[in-house]
């Protein structure tokens, strides 16, 4: 089913939580509203499972206004960012919640629900907790069944609210490739709110970035980490180095180097360059005339690349990531002097 | 209170060379508080409850079982359960209804409803029954019209269930407001998106997980709806056998220095306190074992 939101707009008091907002998602899609806390991202997740009313706008169901249905009728599933598992019940109980509560009419037999919640269990592969009580399970275990549980209904959509916010760096690696691959598998519409960049980028198919109750971009994480639309998405995607250049007479310059930017027109006065630290080149002999002399101050070499920070003739500070096989054939030490040639630009801005 | 100085004394002197004496200190300052505890619960409660029951049984069994099974005591002894029959429930039915508005929504005016729940905690007992006087009363706002109409409320069992519900308003809810404000509104809303009904969702998550704070709320309702003496006593007008209720009772028995009597009948109470304390410690593991769980619980959350 897919899913239309419709210049939806809501404020709590003064706040103006989302701003005019309009985003459509496709059927079996998995989409990751992207954004900084504060952003309206929780707010939109929940105007759509209808536990927030939008002030003004709508929400569309496979093109069918949502507005008319109550949260318990829209069929969503919907998974919280503190699992909100039900602590007085065992995880059976707490699976089996949403068939038991269905009207006599439609409700299937204890049969039945048995044979779905230990499908369900087999799904997330947690057969063996199912006596359990939320307490006794790990945060990754919680997770998981609180998304067993929200999937025992069959819901049609599938919203899911910072679902590894409070889990450790390891089993939130795991979870994330374990929800792309079950995503894969059952083709669910899917939309999840994170603040964590990497996570967007690596599991979901489109990205909506968000701030400030707007949307800054949609994208796939390919489009919107390559081709940023603008400073904010760029800065929130990843690390960047930012500089500001002057501009005279139609060139841009960094100091007195001057810098090749495209469409620099006349009348432009000033530009703000943005670079990401992998995207420099640091040699140990100057190349060029574009090449930036600078010291290098401090050196991280944990970790899958070599991080560096590095000081500038006038004072700027860079930061650089260089390979390890790089960083080995430079054999860079502490306050080493060097050159950076940017390799490529990600982004730039002109002020008029 | 002889006893802080040397206390002090030990204390000034041992910041000298505190380091190597600090444990020491702090035994003597455990024992001396548990002391000061055990001596204020022996001569205030202990002692006093001990009395009663030796006051109670001074003529033997026969006496107390006369004095508890006389007409008017079992008059006294109706009415205050029935009191606490319709009170209660009631003050459960507020309390869930206040606490419920209070802990999950936001609306105008909260603080001050918050603060009106308060109010029978702060205003004397002797006010709260002087109140339904001046509603109910010959000389007050209703009272020639419900002459009129022949209902009889001030002097009478309906004023001492209204002063009754009056003073033991805030009991349900001011146990329940914190409890509800910690758990938040999570579960209630996941039952929602899972297709439960409001009423389904009440039923099935928010009572059970308020069960203990409820129980706790109602066995300190029951026990002050038993006991209340001041606003009682106002709208009551001490008709034996009609309007006593059982701390009446008491008093009316005790001026009349029927002291075996008012003993015995005090008795009664006093095994309602004692199994009042039995249960709330009991709910108390409850609500602890509650608590660490949910601890727990919010424990990873943080993580």
């Amino acid at each position: 089913m897919s899913i239309e939101v419709k210049k939806v707009t809501k404020s709590f008091g003064n706040f103006k939580a989302i701003d005019n907002i309009s985003l459509k998602v496709d059927t079996g899609e998995l989409v990751a509203l992207l954004g900084p806390s504060g952003s309206g991202k929780t707010t939109l997740l929940r105007i759509i499972a209808g536990l927030e009313t939008a002030d003004e706008g709508n929400i569309l169901f496979a093109g069918e206004d949502a507005r008319e249905r109550k949260t318990k009728d829209r069929n969503v599933g919907f998974v919280f960012q503190h699992y909100a598992l039900f602590r007085h019940m065992t995880v059976y109980d707490n699976i089996a919640f949403g068939l038991r509560v269905k009207p006599k009419e439609i409700r299937s037999s204890s049969e039945q629900i048995r044979f779905k919640v230990r499908e369900l269990l087999k799904l997330v592969q947690l057969e063996w907790v199912e006596k359990r009580y939320p307490w006794q399970l790990s945060g990754g275990q919680r997770q998981r069944i609180a998304l067993a549980r929200a999937l025992a209904v069959e819901p049609k959509v599938l919203l899911l609210d910072e679902p590894f916010g409070s889990l450790d760096a390891q089993v939130r690696k795991e979870l994330r490739q374990w929800l792309r691959r079950f995503h894969d598998d059952l083709h669910i519409t899917s939309l999840f709110v994170t603040h964590d960049q990497e996570e967007a980028l690596e599991v979901a198919d489109r990205v909506v970035v968000m701030n400030k109750g707007t949307i800054e971009q949609i994208g796939t994480p390919d489009q919107v980490y390559h081709n940023p639309a603008n400073a904010f998405v760029l800065n929130f995607l990843g690390n960047v180095n930012l500089f500001h250049l002057r501009v005279e007479g139609g060139k841009a310059y960094m100091g007195n180097k001057e810098i090749a930017l495209p469409g620099v027109q006349q009348n432009v006065k000033a530009a703000k360059l943005y670079i990401r630290p992998h995207q420099f080149e640091i040699r140990r002999l100057p190349l060029g005339n574009s090449s930036i002399k600078a010291a290098v101050k401090y050196i991280n070499p944990a970790g899958m690349t070599v991080k560096l920070d590095l000081k500038t003739e006038s004072g700027d500070s860079i930061q650089a990531e260089i390979s390890q096989a790089e960083f080995a054939a430079l054999k860079l030490q502490r306050n080493d002097q060097v050159f950076v040639n940017p390799k490529e630009i990600t982004f730039y801005d002109f002020d008029i | 209170m002889a006893g802080g100085v040397p206390n002090l004394k030990v204390r000034s002197s041992h910041t000298l060379n505190r380091s190597s004496q600090l444990s020491t200190e702090s035994a003597v300052v455990k024992w001396f508080l548990i002391g000061i505890a055990l001596l204020y619960l022996g001569i205030f409660l202990i002692l006093p409850l001990a009395c009663v029951f030796a006051n109670a049984f001074n003529k033997g069994i026969q006496a107390y079982v006369q004095a508890i099974t006389d007409p008017d005591a079992l008059a006294a002894i109706r009415l205050t359960l029935l009191t606490a029959v319709i009170a209660v429930p009631l003050n459960v039915i507020f309390g869930i209804a206040a606490s419920w508005a209070i802990a999950k929504f936001d609306f105008r005016g909260k603080n001050i409803l918050l603060t009106l729940i308060d109010l029978p905690l702060s205003v004397s007992p002797v006010i709260s029954g002087l109140i339904y006087i001046l509603i109910f009363g010959a000389q007050g706002a209703l009272g020639p019209w419900l002459m009129e109409h022949g209902i009889k409320i001030v002097f009478a069992p309906p004023a001492i269930i209204l002063a009754t519900i009056f003073v033991t308003f805030p009991m349900v809810a001011r146990e329940l407001i914190p409890i509800m404000k910690a758990q938040g509104n999570d579960e209630e809303e996941a039952a929602i998106t899972l297709g439960a009904s409001g009423f389904k969702t009440f039923m099935l998550i928010t009572l059970p997980n308020i069960k203990w704070g409820l129980l706790y709320g109602v066995i300190l309702c029951n026990a002050r709806a038993m006991g209340e003496f001041g606003a009682v006593s106002v709208v009551s007008g001490h008709i034996r056998g009609l309007t006593n209720t059982l701390p009446l009772h008491i008093e009316i028995l005790y001026n009349e220095y029927r002291f075996t009597a008012a003993f015995a009948a005090a008795s009664l109470l006093a095994f309602l306190a004692i199994i009042t304390l039995i249960a709330k410690s009991i709910i108390e593991s409850g609500i602890y074992q509650e608590m660490r769980l949910s601890g727990t619980d919010s424990g990873d959350k943080s993580v």
